[in-house]
């Protein structure tokens, strides 16, 4: 029997925006998650550049006397590579996911000043591309991300480029420290009602902590830069040495701001970190007061150990002592949120999603960069490794083995918040072993070129001095590396095609920003929630067993 | 929007679950003060960098003029009694925002305005000198650099914050300003007072301790 | 001799500085080495023994578990403990302690100011100036003997012998940037900033070459401003320095090549001692054939290598601020063969 049925019209779905529209919804939006996205794209792209960079400089070290680049390319490019992962990959990508996350956990609907943190994103844009724009001068500067003066001054450094790299960099200034002034005026004014300062969620903590720091040391650096500048074009004489100028001046301020820099980039990791490993051990984070007060206690201790640097310019040995003796006490709570991190995990019920991966990744790397760091911290032993591939395998060892693993653990934890889409476990977890693998051959084995005697910034180096092997295992190690970003970038770009639905909770996890849907709506809250604990859901999930009993 | 869509079981029978206690009311500055009072830290650090700068190198030049040739304080103790005064006016023009008189406000807000600007008139006249009289320029020796650098960069911000006391004046004349949205004359007035902060550190520094 | 394999580990100390420094970094590694072991071994079990384990018939895993609303029973949520946290805070300073006060005593031992020269004190006093891309060695004094000649790129110093140390003190000045003097077996490294004066020490007992290069960037040929420091016994060296203080050798066969010398721009930059050319710019060449290398290490002295390199100094050491003068043949053969007369 022949059943009528209604005729059936052209399906028809919600007409997508035009591209043009969404491209002038991005380009202009306030929306803190939508900055955040830009700064993490923003970060990703420079991230690619400052890793082709390496690529580079590790094909020219593969062999002895080679000359696949000559020595001012490689120059360029270790300096580039520098420049480019600390202030246009390493501070973009976490102000980036601050700006996502710190609203949505806190509860509010945005950040406190969202005209300012757009401006703050596209100022730090522009400051990357001028940087980049000084290959228009004849090639990038040429003077390492750490510039020593006198370098710097016209006589040394006669091509523009060194100009771009200055004003790049005050700018891109500018663009953190906005971030920053948004941050500290969000998180201490915006948080929803019961949520008291000592009851956020660690990334804020962390976040709140990393943007005083900006504050601190971000001018100084932009003090330096300015002096840099008027040296080059008005004829004045800091660093200028024939008229009384001082190169150690420079180093002073420099350092001044470059280590709490180092904080600044590992600070937002620790917080996520902090966020991840308790979910993932089912287990509420172990001494939270302690990790906070740790955390506060290695933002002052930051700023008192810059010149643990500067251990062979010649200090007194009174002045080496006291860089010492900050170096090491700023090891007590490191290490205290490190036992705390372990304490939460001894007793739980673990399981190895990528974020939990990652985690592990970072923990135990990251272990091995501080402990490093600890050595370096006995000033005679700097001595001999200072400007060596020690140096450089440590601190790659805690820039890429703590912050980068700990950021790649945050996207994979937050992604399915961000996109509504989970990211492919597989992809994730060929990522994760590539990664590992590589760094551990590359940074591992420079640690053991750096004991040997080779120098850092070395464009070639003598087929006599047993390095050459050495050398070809730490290419080796960048090769296997190089794979596990591409796999990244296609784990992200596929799963937004077709990664699983996520969910508003796909990781049970107890904070604020997981009762929202994935994505959040732009107004993020519809109502905005009370909260009585650190974990207002697992309040809302465990209503028999709430935390703010414990508190 | 809803929170996790997980099933929750009432409370078993014959119990309640726990009640959290109440929530104790927070009160601290607003958002656009913690936001002008951090930037004025990134300040505080920025001014101390080249201040240390300054005291690194006093005495250093090998060249003259040094700053006891140089500078004398007849002027500058003149322009600092402006900056000083205008930190006065700018405070009461506040108190009389606040209460209402709009006319009052715009009186005493000129005046810091009118001060401001003063300051920047004799610093201009000041610099005439310098250079002309007594050959200093920041390219001659390393006072020059540091003078020039420091007091410049306060300078630059006297400007800025007489520009942006113009822009307000302006809206004030428009009647856009009145006792209920205050706070952004706040947050100016701060600024303001920090900026004659930093001029009595620079001063004392520069024309007192480093003479 | 160029080819050897030279050790520049620092585990293989030739001299007291790098020997507190090898002793010191033994207890610094064995003190880190054990809180690695103990703490990623934590980790590790931790790892495997708390690892989640899926009953029969139950949940998803806690990625999943949104979906489906089950949920596995949570393992019991310990929030913290004041004693443990006391615990692993006091514990970690004790060693923080210990490694500033052994800090500490290598630092004093190893950072020593130079003393005064005195007459029959064994020691030799040198002042080294870094340049853009070579090292410049004055010899001060040696045994209270006043030297006052100035070398380049080979540093010739004397082994302690039967109970004699011969310390050597180095006075560290800069031309242009900063670089930083770096040889490993014979000590850490101290930095050459210009507008200031550093000092190092060494001495060692075993003669020998010791490598080691500049270890701050400088520049375009930073990593071919490298160090050669030749160990001489105590008679070896004393004729090395009877040698390097006399002027330069007049053979009368290259007059020619001589007088173009002197008569180009090389004068400018360079200085041969008894001879017009007074430059101070560049290497002293007075004694430039006494050395195994040019080029600060980078090619052996040969008559060919010289040959290339005052042609055109930029084929070796491209960035060099020696430029190529567009000599004719004839006159850069009669410069190369005067030079080569520079024992």
């Amino acid at each position: 029997m022949a059943i009528a049925e209604a005729p059936r019209g052209p399906i028809t779905r919600p007409e997508a925006p035009p591209w043009t529209a969404v491209l002038h919804d991005w380009v202009t939006t306030v929306d803190h998650k939508k900055i955040g996205i830009l700064y993490v794209l923003m970060a990703v792209v420079f991230l690619v550049v400052g890793g082709v960079e390496a690529l580079l400089l590790r094909w020219q070290l593969v062999r002895p006397r080679y000359d696949f680049l000559g020595p001012d390319t490689f120059n360029q490019m270790f300096t580039m590579h520098g420049t480019t992962m600390v202030f246009f990959m390493g501070i973009p990508i976490l102000v980036g996911m601050g700006n996502y996350l710190v609203p949505l956990m806190i509860g509010a609907r945005d950040m406190a000043f969202p005209r300012l943190n757009a401006l703050g994103f596209w100022v730090t844009l522009l400051g990357g591309l001028l940087v980049y724009f000084s290959f228009a001068t004849g090639g990038a500067p040429a003077i390492g991300w750490f510039a020593y003066a006198p370098l710097t001054e016209r006589t040394f450094a006669r091509s523009a480029a060194t100009d771009f790299w200055a004003l790049g960099l005050m700018v891109s200034g500018v663009g953190t420290i906005a971030a920053a002034v948004n941050f500290i005026a969000t998180i201490l004014t915006m948080r929803a009602p019961g949520m008291a300062l000592r009851k956020v969620p660690f990334f804020v903590w962390t976040m709140l902590w990393t943007s005083v720091l900006i504050v601190f040391a971000i001018p100084p650096l932009t003090a330096g830069l300015a002096m840099v500048l008027l040296d080059r074009h008005l004829g004045a004489h800091f660093f200028d040495v024939q008229n009384g100028g001082s190169a150690l001046l420079w180093q002073h301020i420099f350092w001044f701001f470059g280590h709490p820099e180092v904080y600044i980039l590992i600070l937002p990791v620790f917080g996520m970190v902090t966020e991840i490993i308790p979910v993932f051990a089912r287990k509420v984070l172990f001494g939270y007061e302690f990790m906070a007060a740790a955390t506060a206690a290695i933002a002052f201790i930051s700023l008192g150990v810059w010149a643990h640097h500067m251990f062979t310019v010649g200090m007194s040995r009174t002045a080496d002592l006291f860089f010492i003796v900050s170096t090491f006490m700023i090891s007590i709570p490191t290490g205290i949120k490190f036992f705390n991190w372990l304490a939460t995990m001894y007793g739980g019920r673990i399981s190895f999603a990528s974020p939990m991966l990652f985690c592990i990744g970072f923990l135990s790397m990251f272990l091995i960069g501080g402990l490093t760091g600890i050595m370096l911290g006995a000033a005679p032993f700097d001595f001999q490794l200072q400007d060596t591939y020690f140096l450089i395998g440590h601190f790659h060892f805690v820039l890429i083995g703590g912050t980068l693993f700990g950021v790649f653990a945050g996207i994979h934890y937050w992604f399915p918040k961000m996109t509504g889409r989970m990211l492919s476990e597989r992809l994730a977890r060929w990522q994760f072993w590539l990664l590992y693998v590589g760094f551990l051959l590359t940074f591992g084995t420079m640690h053991i070129s750096g004991v040997l005697g080779m120098p850092r910034r070395i464009y070639t180096y003598d087929a006599d001095r047993g390095w050459a092997l050495l050398n070809q295992l730490t290419t080796l190690g960048a090769i296997i590396q190089a794979p596990s970003f591409v796999l990244f970038v296609c784990n992200v770009f596929a799963s937004l095609r077709n990664g699983r639905p996520a969910g508003a909770d796909p990781w049970d996890a107890w904070t604020l920003e997981w009762s929202t849907p994935s994505p959040p709506p732009a107004y993020n809250f519809a109502v905005i929630p009370t909260v009585h604990s650190r974990r207002p859901l697992w309040d809302l999930k465990h209503p028999d067993d709430p935390d703010w009993q414990y508190d | 929007m809803s929170v996790a869509t997980t099933t929750m079981a009432g409370p078993p029978a014959g119990q309640s679950f726990p009640v959290p206690p109440a929530i104790r009311p927070e009160h601290t500055l607003s958002p656009g003060q913690w936001g002008m009072l951090s930037f004025l830290v990134s300040e505080v650090a920025l001014f101390g960098t080249l201040i240390v700068t300054y005291l690194f190198y006093v005495g250093k030049d090998v060249v003259g003029p040094t700053p006891a040739e140089a500078l004398s304080l007849g002027l500058v103790v003149c322009t600092t009694a402006c900056l000083l005064a205008s930190s006065a006016t700018v405070h009461v023009a506040e108190r009389r925002l606040e209460r209402g008189n709009q006319v009052g406000f715009l009186r005493w807000w000129l005046a810091t305005l009118v001060l401001g600007a003063a300051f920047l008139g004799g610093t201009a006249f000041e610099w005439h000198d310098l250079i002309y009289r007594h050959q200093l320029t920041i390219s001659r020796n390393l006072f020059g650099t540091t003078y020039y650098t420091l007091v410049g960069l306060h300078a630059l911000h006297v400007t800025a914050g007489v520009s942006i006391m113009l822009i307000v004046l302006g809206l004030a004349l428009c009647r856009r300003v009145t006792s209920a949205n205050r706070a952004g004359v706040g947050l100016v007035s701060w600024y303001w007072h920090f900026v004659d902060g930093v001029w009595v550190v620079v001063f004392t520094v520069v024309y007192l301790v480093g003479r | 001799m160029i080819l050897l394999a030279q050790s520049t580990s620092i585990f293989d100390p030739a001299s007291p500085p790098a020997e507190s420094i090898r002793s010191l970094s033994v207890l610094v590694l064995a003190i880190t080495g054990f809180i690695f072991i103990a703490v990623e071994g934590i980790l590790i079990y931790s790892i495997v023994r708390f690892r989640r384990r899926a009953a029969a018939g139950t949940a998803l895993p806690p990625e999943r578990a949104g979906e489906s609303g089950m949920r596995e029973k949570e393992p019991p949520q310990v929030y913290g403990s004041k004693p443990i946290e006391i615990a692993w805070t006091a514990a970690p300073a004790l060693v923080v302690f210990v490694l500033v006060l052994v800090s500490a005593r290598t630092l004093w031992e190893v950072n020593v100011p130079p003393p005064q020269p005195r007459e029959r004190d064994n020691t030799l006093f040198i002042t080294v100036v870094g340049c853009q891309w070579w090292w410049e060695y004055t010899y001060d004094r040696y045994n209270g003997r006043e030297l006052g000649f100035t070398t380049a790129n080979e540093l010739h110093i004397p082994a302690g012998d039967k109970g004699v140390p011969r310390p050597v003190y180095l006075t560290l000045k800069s031309a242009d940037v900063c670089h930083s003097f770096g040889v490993p077996r014979l000590g850490g490294k101290t930095d050459l900033i210009p507008g200031r004066t550093n000092s190092m020490w060494f001495q060692t007992d075993k003669p020998g070459l010791y490598l080691g290069q500049c270890a701050e960037y400088c520049g375009t040929q930073h990593a071919n401003m490298l160090i050669r420091v030749v160990v001489d016994s105590p008679s070896d060296f004393e004729a090395w320095l009877a040698n390097e203080r006399k002027p330069a050798v007049e053979h009368p066969d290259v007059r020619a090549g001589r007088s173009a010398f002197l008569g180009q721009s090389c004068v400018n930059c360079h200085r041969v001692r008894g001879t017009p050319a007074r430059g101070s710019y560049a290497p002293d060449l007075t004694h430039l054939i006494s050395r195994k290398t040019l080029a600060s290490g980078m090619v052996e002295n040969t008559p060919e290598n010289l040959r290339r390199w005052v042609a055109d100094p930029r084929q070796i050491k491209p960035g060099c601020l020696m430029p190529a003068f567009g000599l004719g043949d004839r006159e850069r053969e009669d410069i190369v063969r005067y030079l080569l007369t520079l024992r």
